[in-house]
């Protein structure tokens, strides 16, 4: 290495390293509270004791909270909201937002409950659900990462218009799903679990191995942390954007048959602000709305949050309006102690 | 990246073959969005027909032009109600039928009734948006000379119209009410459970369809238990009764206000394995019908919100505007007012509603 006048910068060796990070390790003279609650894990504790305490409050209040079977529709119940959060967790981690994300599962579902569609069997049925949440997904990236438009503005616009193409093809009413196969799938269960929340576990699974274990997580971390410096490390970032919509749009189709089954029919009315539902999960579970940072797991405890809360709510009886402030409350309580946590570090 | 040949062409093959698929997947999925019954449904009789052996009325009169004015479709309920007034005005030959392009904005369909004023129509048929919104309109077209038929969402002056014809939401709770009192009066339950499942809670016909419920089940002694509120569609019927049924471990009576949001909560139901309560709809979908009428699911009865109302509406437009009067009452003229009873639609009497029942 040649030393020009001026750059004295060198790498210390390796004993030296050692000393600096512990030095620097001293100079972070916050509160062991603080710095734990500010790893990924930190962060899933708070929220962890979140439900637990939602838990304690439903056991207290509705003898019926902690029952097999109400425990179960709790997770039946986040199971569509819960696969939808896994895509736009990925989107946002990877630096983007997907805000059509409701109306696409609503559009795949009214294309996979057509009376043609439904001719052609249960299989056609899916792939149909899935080929339009993926392909929703693959014009929303394409647009993003090609044509330079804001994310906000291009999942937007199809928001719009994929509810439009749902109220067009349904004709504006409910398509009931008469496929015998496609119905059972929501009242089936497997060792006394509904079949919904095992589809719901095994997109998790598959969303957390993939965002934590394989190159294409660890790109899209890069990504969204610094879309510049990943391209110029070499990654082509905009196919990896047009794929991490895709992803979402997949999740979109696979919602869109858990909803159909589940509520018999496919419409256009499905999904209404599904959006801002996973959204204000993925941004109580810890992940930053700018990108780079988050986590799966607290997307999903995000999800079980809410739910959770719908849940007592009904449970006892209170009307939809409480729980909305409920909820509300409970997103800027997130977030705060997210930018308090921020702050405390920088 | 190697610039081989071999690459070149893997990658080539590779995009050609994408292609392909692509556009196969396309032509697939374009031709998936068809609603068309595979076989004709058996041709029910359609709903609307005036009555066969009618009285004097039946017979044509003067040739009139009637206008029609409604929401754009966004619910089985609302797309019944322009196909009922269409296939009433087709069954008289001295109607001709005129019907602006439905719109959900008010400023379009105050211009579509303004439209059919300057046409001279000789009647009017209007349902509004927002019954406040359109009373000017109404007026206008009163002072034109031109007779308006308000249906269901009522005008807020009488001066915006000759006749108003529509629903009674009170009543409708009352019909749902009555019927499950008298079904657990019967079974000799003492202290039943009684579940509600509301449309919206925020708009005035719920809250009356459900003041009405709760009043009659006052009758008998009884009240309303847990309730929630969906918001009419099927995906807010399921959530909603998924809940309450695990609120409620035992349930002896549910009334669902409306059959759209109906088949969320029969999906509910179905899937948490219970049956040891009955319900009841409500408005009367030609779905619900068919399950009352197949009896084999807890739906046991409907009470009728009927948009048949919108066929009752041209046929008192026509009759107006002819100056005729209605054929078994004394009076020359056509009432003022009339409010449709809500039928209880049970397995004893669905054959005769089934005709009437909307798809939803």
């Amino acid at each position: 290495m040649t030393e020009r006048p001026g750059e004295t910068v060198v790498a210390p060796p390796a004993a030296e390293q050692g000393r600096v990070e512990r030095a620097a390790a001293r100079a972070d003279d916050r509160p062991l509270l603080a710095r734990v609650l500010d790893t990924g894990a930190g962060r899933n504790v708070g929220l962890v004791a979140v439900l637990v305490v939602l838990c304690v409050i439903g056991v207290a209040t509705a003898d019926t909270f902690a029952t097999t079977s109400n425990l179960l529709t709790i997770l039946t119940s986040a199971s569509i909201i819960g696969v939808i959060t896994v895509g736009v967790t990925m989107v946002i981690i990877g630096g983007g937002i997907d805000l059509s994300v409701g109306k696409l599962m609503a559009l795949a579902s009214v294309w996979a409950t057509t009376v043609a569609t439904q001719a052609y069997g249960p299989v056609v049925m899916v792939f149909c659900a899935l080929a339009v949440g993926a392909g929703g997904g693959l014009v929303n990236g394409l647009l993003i990462a090609y044509g330079r438009i804001v994310p906000f503005i291009v999942t937007l616009a199809t928001l719009i218009s994929a509810q439009g193409l749902a109220e067009r093809i349904s004709g504006k009413r409910s398509q009931i799903v008469t496929d015998p196969t496609i119905a059972a799938i929501a009242s089936t269960r497997v060792l006394g679990i509904p079949l919904l929340v095992y589809v719901f576990a095994a997109v998790v699974a598959v969303g957390w191995v993939v965002l934590n274990r394989t190159t294409f997580g660890r790109r899209t971390f890069a990504i969204g942390g610094n879309a510049e410096a990943a391209r110029l490390a070499g990654l082509d970032v905009r196919r990896h954007t047009v794929l991490l919509y895709v992803v979402s749009g997949l999740c979109c189709g696979i919602a869109a048959i858990m909803i159909a089954s589940l509520t018999t029919t496919g419409s256009s009315t499905h999904g209404t602000l599904y959006e801002l539902d996973a959204i204000a999960a993925v941004i109580i579970g810890g992940t930053l709305l700018t990108g780079g940072r988050g986590t799966l797991v607290g997307s999903i405890l995000g999800v079980l949050v809410f739910t959770t809360i719908t849940n007592l709510f009904i449970l006892n009886n209170l009307a939809t309006e409480v729980q909305n402030i409920a909820k509300g409350l409970i997103i800027v309580a997130a977030v705060l102690f997210q930018s308090r946590a921020q702050r405390a570090r920088s | 990246m190697p610039d081989t040949p071999t690459a070149v062409i893997g990658l080539g093959r590779r995009r050609l073959l994408a292609g392909v698929a692509g556009a196969g997947a396309v032509a697939a999925l374009a031709a998936c969005t068809s609603n068309a019954p595979a076989a004709a449904p058996p041709a029910a009789p359609a709903p609307g027909a005036p009555p066969a052996g009618g009285g004097g009325n039946a017979a044509p009169g003067r040739p009139v032009t009637i206008g029609f004015s409604a929401p754009a479709a966004d619910h089985g309920w609302i797309a019944a109600i322009a196909a009922n007034a269409q296939t009433a005005a087709g069954r008289y030959p001295d109607v001709t039928f005129s019907p602006v392009n439905p719109t959900n904005d008010i400023t379009q369909q105050i211009a579509a009734v303004d439209t059919l004023i300057n046409k001279k129509v000789d009647a009017l048929v209007i349902l509004p948006n927002d019954g406040s919104q359109l009373t000017a309109q109404g007026t206008k077209a009163m002072q034109a000379g031109i007779p308006v038929i308000n249906l269901d969402r009522i005008f807020d002056s009488p001066l915006a119209y000759r006749t108003w014809i529509g629903g009674d939401n009170y009543g409708m709770g009352v019909s749902a009410g009555n019927y499950v009192g008298q079904q657990l009066k019967a079974k000799g339950v003492t202290s039943p459970i009684i579940g509600e499942i509301a449309g919206i809670d925020s708009l005035p016909l719920t809250q009356q369809r459900s003041k009405g419920f709760a009043d009659a089940l006052k009758s008998f002694g009884f009240s309303v238990g847990p309730r929630q509120a969906a918001d009419f569609t099927a995906q807010g019927g399921q959530r909603v009764t998924a809940n309450l049924l695990q609120a409620a471990p035992r349930l002896d009576a549910v009334w669902n206000h409306d059959d759209d949001q109906g088949i969320g909560v029969l999906a509910a139901i179905q899937q948490a394995g219970r049956s040891e309560f009955f319900m009841v709809g409500g408005a009367g979908s030609a779905n619900a019908m068919r399950a009352i009428q197949a009896d084999n699911t807890v739906l046991k009865a409907t009470v009728t919100y009927s948009p048949t109302m919108a066929s009752s509406a041209v046929a008192l437009a026509r009759l107006v505007a002819q100056g005729r009067g209605l054929g078994d009452l004394v009076e020359q003229e056509v009432p003022a007012s009339i409010t449709l009873a809500s039928a209880t639609v049970t397995k004893d009497n669905v054959g005769k509603y089934l005709p009437l029942g909307f798809e939803s």
